[in-house]
């Protein structure tokens, strides 16, 4: 009888290709966890709550409400965006709002799980897959509130549209990496959710979520390489029905994030049970 | 780090320990830092760091053991004696800081029960929660559920949210989703301590059919438990094995002795009485515990001195085991027994013939009242001694027989 082994020690002896391949088996193995713990998660958010998942658009839906108020009064003065501002603004802020919730999905996720992690070894990817698999539900909604949004504003509809997921894949996916980067970190200290937070406030105004890039300057500069330029106006071109003008950028990000994000996964499983340990000693 | 690799060898050594160490930070900034550097090391997968850094101490302390399958190991000693630390190392919570593990087959652990329960979700559905993180798939929570619901007895409530069990209530559901797993290896902490005495009977049935399949790592502070299921035992005390070995017994003995104190503790005195001297006529002095043999005659000298009092008050004498469980009560002296009160002194004997007790520490409460009722003095502690036989046994009493 073949019995599995494990062994523990100090020195890490495993490569990081082995690493991989078991964070990713690990992951797969753990699919019905991951959904167990985000239906779990969600349910119980649902069934105490009146407003349920009114919650999740109603801060993308307040910000664009400003701007668009801020817009029609004449109290501020934005370049011509193309397509009709409120689909402009709306369509940044719930795009933002997406990216913003996939870079704190793993903190949260597994802070939410300490718990847990401190008493019973269990594969953690699992975690990070439930923070994904609820990341999607709450996504999908809001894509339906979107297309509904963009149908009643009479722009286009266009093949594009059916791409329009593929372009949150790719938001959720750089998302995820940042987040995954920053989790060891902000496991062991909570500075890092705050500083989160407040620099994705300043990096909203450095990307083109409420106003479009202005045609020369200094901010031409910044937002035009600011790497998350190119994934918002790429999902926005989509589903407004314009040809993606940033589509190689979109590319070459998510070509850069795929190797980061398997590094991400390596550095998560070797540092859990370090944070396990200063989370329970 | 964890390391999977597939082994063909069946060796029957389940768990396997070398020099085990672990090291913990007093201070939470420094171990934080102290964290933030490990991370660091352990990305670049450095090895340094074997010594004790500033504000560090040795939770455990090279520990080393062998299990196979069938075996119990105890781990006892007082809180704080790295008991749970060793069990988070051993279930691949943390990593050791030294030494290594070696661990065969499949791990349990029951270290704490219902684990992912959503108190607002129905105790059906945390079944499939906690399932899922004890590595349970779908299928097997389904075909297991009608047996698990039967075990934890909550056929009624299983619809309920979870929120309103009782505490019982949640025990029983995280064991009996818990008493599915057929581990090789399994880790009990001190889980088992709550719940009714029902529950934990049932526990025990379970513990002891799986017992002969498994290895099992046992952390309690119950010594009957203990001498119950074991079979080798360490006693530890600041991270280090004080104590390891096949003789249980021997380290319960230990790991009283830890605990008996001399404390005097006068709990009620209302003046008219003091206890001037109780002493053992006949034994002898261990560690200023007097020993007394299992079956010979245990004889009690006593003096009391009185003020005021003309009428021989009613004596009462119980003897508590290491636990504190009243085990014995000695007969109350009657009118007809003959002591009597001279110049004001009180001098009598209390003879035990052939102490049965079993072996062990027992001490003695002595409370003193009027023949009508009232008390007068009350001590706790007022001896301590010990018992002495070759045969450990967790029962209070060995009785004497004649087999014919």
């Amino acid at each position: 009888m073949a019995l599995e082994t494990r062994v523990y020690q100090k020195e890490r002896t495993i490569k990081f290709g082995k690493l991989l391949k078991a964070s990713l088996s690990d992951m797969y193995h753990s699919r019905f966890l991951a959904r167990q713990l985000a239906e779990r998660d969600i349910k119980a958010m649902y069934r105490q709550s009146y407003l349920g998942i009114l919650w999740a658009f109603i801060m993308p839906l307040t910000t664009a409400a400003v701007w668009i108020f801020l817009n029609s009064s004449g109290t501020i003065e934005l370049s011509d965006t193309g397509i009709p501002y409120p689909v402009y603004a709306f369509s940044g802020t719930l795009i933002w709002s997406i990216i913003v919730a996939s870079i704190n999905s793993p903190m949260t996720s597994t802070q939410a799980a300490k718990g847990i992690l401190t008493k019973i070894n269990f594969p953690k990817e699992a975690l990070l897959l439930s923070g994904i698999y609820k990341l999607l539900f709450d996504t999908s909604i809001k894509i339906l509130i979107l297309v509904v949004f963009v149908i009643i504003y009479g722009v286009g509809l266009q093949w594009g549209l059916l791409l329009f997921p593929v372009a949150i894949l790719g938001a959720i996916i750089f998302g995820t990496t940042v987040g995954l980067f920053l989790t060891p970190l902000g496991l062991l200290y909570k500075d890092i959710g705050k500083i989160i937070t407040f620099a994705m406030q300043f990096l909203m105004y450095v990307t083109p979520v409420v106003y479009a890039i202005p045609k020369t300057g200094i901010m031409k500069t910044i937002m035009t390489w600011n790497p998350i330029t190119p994934i918002l106006l790429t999902a926005r071109d989509l589903v407004v029905g314009f040809t993606p003008e940033y589509l190689n950028y979109f590319l070459v990000v998510l070509a850069v994030c795929i190797p980061f994000l398997f590094l991400g996964l390596i550095i998560y499983r070797i540092s859990i049970p370090i944070i396990v340990e200063r989370l329970s000693a | 780090m964890s390391d999977k690799n597939e082994i063909v060898a069946d060796d029957d050594v389940l768990v396997k320990v070398e020099g085990l160490s672990k090291k913990f930070c007093k201070d939470l900034k420094t171990s934080l830092w102290y964290g933030l550097k490990d991370l660091v090391s352990g990305v670049s997968g450095s090895s340094e760091d074997r010594l004790l850094r500033p504000k560090e101490f040795w939770a455990v302390k090279d520990i080393s053991f062998e299990l196979r399958r069938g075996e119990c190991l105890g781990l006892i000693g007082h809180n704080g004696a790295g008991k749970s630390t060793l069990l988070k190392i051993l279930n691949g919570l943390i990593n050791p800081d030294a030494g290594k593990i070696t661990i065969k087959g499949r791990v349990g652990a029951l270290i704490e029960l219902g684990a992912g329960f959503n108190p607002i979700l129905s105790g059906r559905e945390n079944i499939y929660n906690n399932g899922a993180i004890l590595g349970f798939s779908r299928k097997e929570i389904d075909s297991k559920l009608a047996e698990i619901i039967a075990f934890a007895e909550l056929e009624e409530f299983i619809d309920m949210p979870v929120q309103h069990y009782s505490s019982g209530m949640k025990v029983r559901l995280g064991f009996a989703v818990a008493a599915q797993m057929e581990p090789d290896v399994l880790i009990i902490d001190e889980v088992l301590a709550v719940g009714d005495l029902g529950f934990v009977l049932k526990c025990f049935k379970t513990i002891d059919t799986i017992l002969p399949n498994t290895a099992i790592i046992f952390v309690s502070h119950s010594m009957p438990m203990i001498s119950r299921i074991c079979s080798q035992i360490i006693l530890m005390e600041q991270g280090c094995a004080q104590f390891q070995g096949e003789d249980v017994s021997k380290a319960i003995d230990l790991y009283y002795n830890r605990f008996t104190s001399n404390d005097t503790n006068i709990v009620f005195d209302d003046g008219r009485l003091a206890l001037k001297k109780i002493e053992f006529a006949n034994a002898t002095l261990l560690n200023e515990i007097p020993q007394i043999l299992w079956g010979e005659n245990m004889k009690l000298n006593l003096n009391f001195i009185l003020t005021d009092i003309n009428e021989v008050p009613v004596f009462n004498i119980i003897l508590f085991d290491k636990e504190q469980r009243p085990v014995a009560l000695l007969e109350q002296n009657t009118i007809r027994d003959n002591i009597e009160i001279k110049n004001n002194e009180l001098n009598f004997s209390i003879t035990v013939n052939n102490l049965q007790l079993s072996k062990g520490i027992y001490s003695i409460n002595l409370s003193v009242a009027q023949r009508l009722g009232s008390p007068m003095l009350r001590i706790n502690n007022v001896l301590t001694f010990q018992v002495l036989h070759e045969k450990e046994v967790w029962q209070p009493f060995l009785l004497k027989v004649r087999y014919e």
